[in-house]
């Protein structure tokens, strides 16, 4: 009998699971230098083939080739080594905090440095960021002092969210960087929101956020591209494709049959697909979809191929669902490692350099600690005021809230 | 009313520059209630905005506009279309000043026209304030007449909090007394319908006694203080009838000292009544009221049903079904 035709549920797996060899000849790669640069004010439609393809500058020589080469400076690339370096050291002692119990939670951007570190960089300072809780890099370009960030992630009597946010949500309003919310994708269609803003003031400042590949499949990225089309806003919505989302592979957000970067031509938004890993590549694309907004030309969508090296959260054990090697596997490499290897190539490093870097910032981190738990931490210390709940939720306070407060005083005696 | 809302955008476009309206076919066109109408053409497509069909693209992006500065009124077309947006007020709106200790926050109003009484069906009826007056963060605004419409819009305008601006749709073009069946008044016939040109506030979290009496009180707010008063008179009650006007912050001190001296309470809302803001109302009186009770509070509300098409007076708490939880609340010793 004939095979007949019928419909099916697919129902999408990972390449592997625990136990399996990774594998990662879904992705679609392209080698350095292979994507045309086009001119900023390029039609939406026209962007397809980078929307689909992959820009990268970074060649297995570690060598800058192509029209996406942004030509930076030794200085801006040591910089931009120094500030990744920055985030690992801090993320990497932050995860051992964790694990010692001094703060409750914390969430690592192990291999996704690039992301948040070369777009900060080709941004410019009064330009506003819309965070997801896996971009700290803004902080180390931006330059807030890390006993800041230190004293959020220990809700203590410097905390700058007042003990109210999870370990990570931190916001920053004088270096242009907004609250972290915790909910997923909120976040997206408010900076094209800032966007429009900025451009109703006649303003040439531009927004940029960023959003996870799972986080994609939300409402608010929909509202978000449909808004951004029609008033043509001046705003980069980056989609950072880290592979996985906790425990789902990016198949199920939409990444089997389609790059999340060609979703842009399709609601009229040019989109580009980058190595995130490759801090020039991602630094050229970030300078170039600004450049774009800053002229007139409108959003753009900007795909980063990255990989979470580290878990989810401190709450997550991706051994219970992935392969244990796949980041080993991961074709497209460290961000780290490849912008010292360049730097080395260009005979601006060296491997002394290097450790030494990395021990100054190892030291910075760790002053920057003692100096954060003299403030308190989770179990010693000094405490925040809990009266303190009762502030902002209003800009003056309710008669309601007066008395709770007082209620809670009598309850502690 | 609808001349009165008119005004306030008017007043407040005029006098700061970083207020935008935006709303679905609210600029051009001027609202399907008529509500912007002119705004557009008097301001510019940069401050008065058609946006596209999307809820939460609208108050997200109004979230966005305050952050940078700008002072958005959102129209939300009809109060049961604000559910897509409903994670953006609940999770953004509601608590960016609270979750930034103070560093950021949006001071954004949400216009949406709500209640039932014209035809609507379910889609087009609904009276959600319960639902945001449960969020901790937002301000919680329904007017009964024009002077109060306009002057709490403005009010709101102006609040660094944001605001939720509940419109009750049956009032748009004059009071109602909960009778369909008689010739429609015009706002001209009521006192509530004289409304000054310029720049004036009503203050938001203060209730108003609208109709001073001793035997008791009745507490309602939006369509249902014309139905309550007219269900008072009908009945030659002494009652003391009380417009909430802001449902957060409650002014619960007005609302305690009247039934204090009264002793007797019916709380009378249009919104379904298991856990709706009556219960909450009810719940204060008790807490601050209860040895001057002399009788159980009463409580008339839709009833726990969607919004029918066919049986739209049957479902509206009317003058009729006022009238007999009064005489309950009375009859009661």
């Amino acid at each position: 009998m004939a095979n007949r035709l019928r419909t099916r549920l697919h129902v999408p797996h990972p390449p592997a699971r625990p136990g399996d060899r990774a594998d990662f000849s879904y992705l679609k790669l392209q080698p350095a230098g292979a994507q045309p640069r086009p001119d900023v004010k390029v039609s939406p439609q026209a962007t397809l083939p980078l929307a689909t393809g992959l820009v990268r500058v970074l060649d297995d020589e570690h060598r800058a080739v192509g029209p996406w080469d942004p030509r930076l400076d030794p200085e801006v690339l040591q910089m931009g080594l120094r500030h990744m370096l920055l985030t690992r050291v801090f993320d990497e002692r932050m995860q051992r905090t964790q694990r010692q119990g001094r703060i409750s939670f914390y969430m690592r951007c192990h291999g996704e440095e690039a992301v948040s570190v070369a777009a900060a960089m080709a941004l410019r300072p009064a330009d506003m960021l819309f965070p997801s809780y896996r971009n700290q890099g803004f902080y180390m370009v931006r330059g807030r002092p890390l006993v800041d960030l230190m004293c959020q992630l220990l809700s203590n009597t410097r905390d700058m969210c007042k003990g109210r946010q999870l370990p990570v949500m931190y916001h920053w309003r004088q270096g242009n960087i907004f609250s972290i919310s915790g909910n997923l994708t909120t976040q997206f269609p408010q900076a094209v929101g800032w966007a429009m803003a900025a451009a109703i003031k006649g303003e040439d400042h531009v927004a940029a956020t960023w959003i996870g590949e799972g986080a994609s499949a939300e409402g608010d990225f929909h509202a978000g591209m449909v808004f951004a089309e029609v008033y043509q806003a001046p705003v980069l919505l980056n989609i950072v494709n880290n592979q996985w989302a906790i425990s789902t592979f990016q198949g199920f957000a939409g990444g089997e049959r389609s790059t999340f970067a060609a979703r842009g031509p399709g609601y009229g938004v040019a989109g580009v697909r980058v190595d995130g890993n490759d801090f020039l590549a991602v630094h050229a694309v970030t300078q170039w979809a600004a450049e774009r907004a800053r002229k007139g030309g409108g959003p753009t969508l900007i795909e980063h191929v990255t990989y979470r090296a580290s878990a989810h959260s401190t709450s997550d054990d991706p051994s219970r669902y992935r392969p244990k090697d796949e980041y080993e596997r991961w074709p497209l490499g460290d961000p780290v490692e490849r912008l010292k290897q360049h730097l080395i190539a260009l005979g601006e490093w060296s491997e002394e350099r290097h450790a030494k870097l990395v021990k100054e910032l190892d030291e910075q981190v760790g002053a920057s600690w003692r100096e954060a738990t003299k403030f308190g931490t989770l179990n010693e210390g000094p405490r925040l005021e809990p009266d303190l709940m009762f502030e902002d939720v209003f800009k003056e306070m309710p008669a309601h809230l007066v008395r709770q407060r007082e209620q809670l005083r009598t309850e502690r005696g | 009313m609808i001349q009165a809302l008119n005004s306030a955008m008017d007043v407040m476009l005029g006098r700061d520059p970083g207020v935008v309206v935006l709303g679905e076919d609210i600029g051009y066109f001027g609202g399907v209630f008529r509500t912007t109408d002119g705004l557009q053409r008097k301001y510019g497509e940069h401050r008065v905005l058609d946006t596209p069909i999307s809820e939460l693209g609208i108050v997200a992006s109004a979230i966005g506009m305050a952050v940078n500065g700008l002072r958005p009124v959102a129209e939300i077309q009809f109060a049961d279309y604000i559910y897509p947006g409903y994670d953006q007020i609940v999770s953004e709106l509601a608590r960016l000043r609270y979750r930034s200790a103070g560093e950021f926050y949006a001071p954004v109003t949400i216009r949406t026209p709500c209640g039932g009484g014209i035809r609507g069906g379910q889609t087009h009826s609904q009276s959600p304030e319960a639902i945001f007056a449960h969020i901790c963060g937002i301000k919680v605004v329904m007017p009964s007449n024009p002077y109060d419409a306009k002057g709490l819009l403005i009010a709101a305008i102006e609040d660094d909090d944001p605001v939720i601006f509940l419109e009750p749709k049956r009032l748009y073009n004059g009071p109602f007394d909960g009778d369909p069946d008689k010739p429609a008044v015009p706002w001209s016939a009521h006192p509530g319908g004289e409304v000054p040109d310029g720049h004036y506030t009503v203050p938001i979290s203060k209730a108003q006694v609208v109709r001073t009496g001793n035997d008791v009180t009745i507490i309602a707010y939006g369509t249902m203080v014309h139905v309550a008063e007219a269900a008072a008179r009908s009945l030659g009650l002494d009652a003391e009838v009380i417009d909430v006007r802001t449902i957060v912050p409650l002014d619960a001190q007005t609302l305690c000292e009247s039934v204090q001296r009264t002793g007797r309470c019916l709380i009378v809302h249009e919104a379904t009544r298991f856990g709706g803001f009556g219960a909450e109302i009810s719940a204060t009186i008790q807490e601050h009221c209860f040895w001057q009770l002399q009788a159980p509070i009463g409580r008339v509300a839709g009833w726990d049903t969607p919004y029918p098409h066919a049986f739209e007076w049957e479902y509206f708490p009317g003058q009729k079904r006022v009238a007999m939880a009064l005489e309950a609340v009375m009859s009661a010793s």
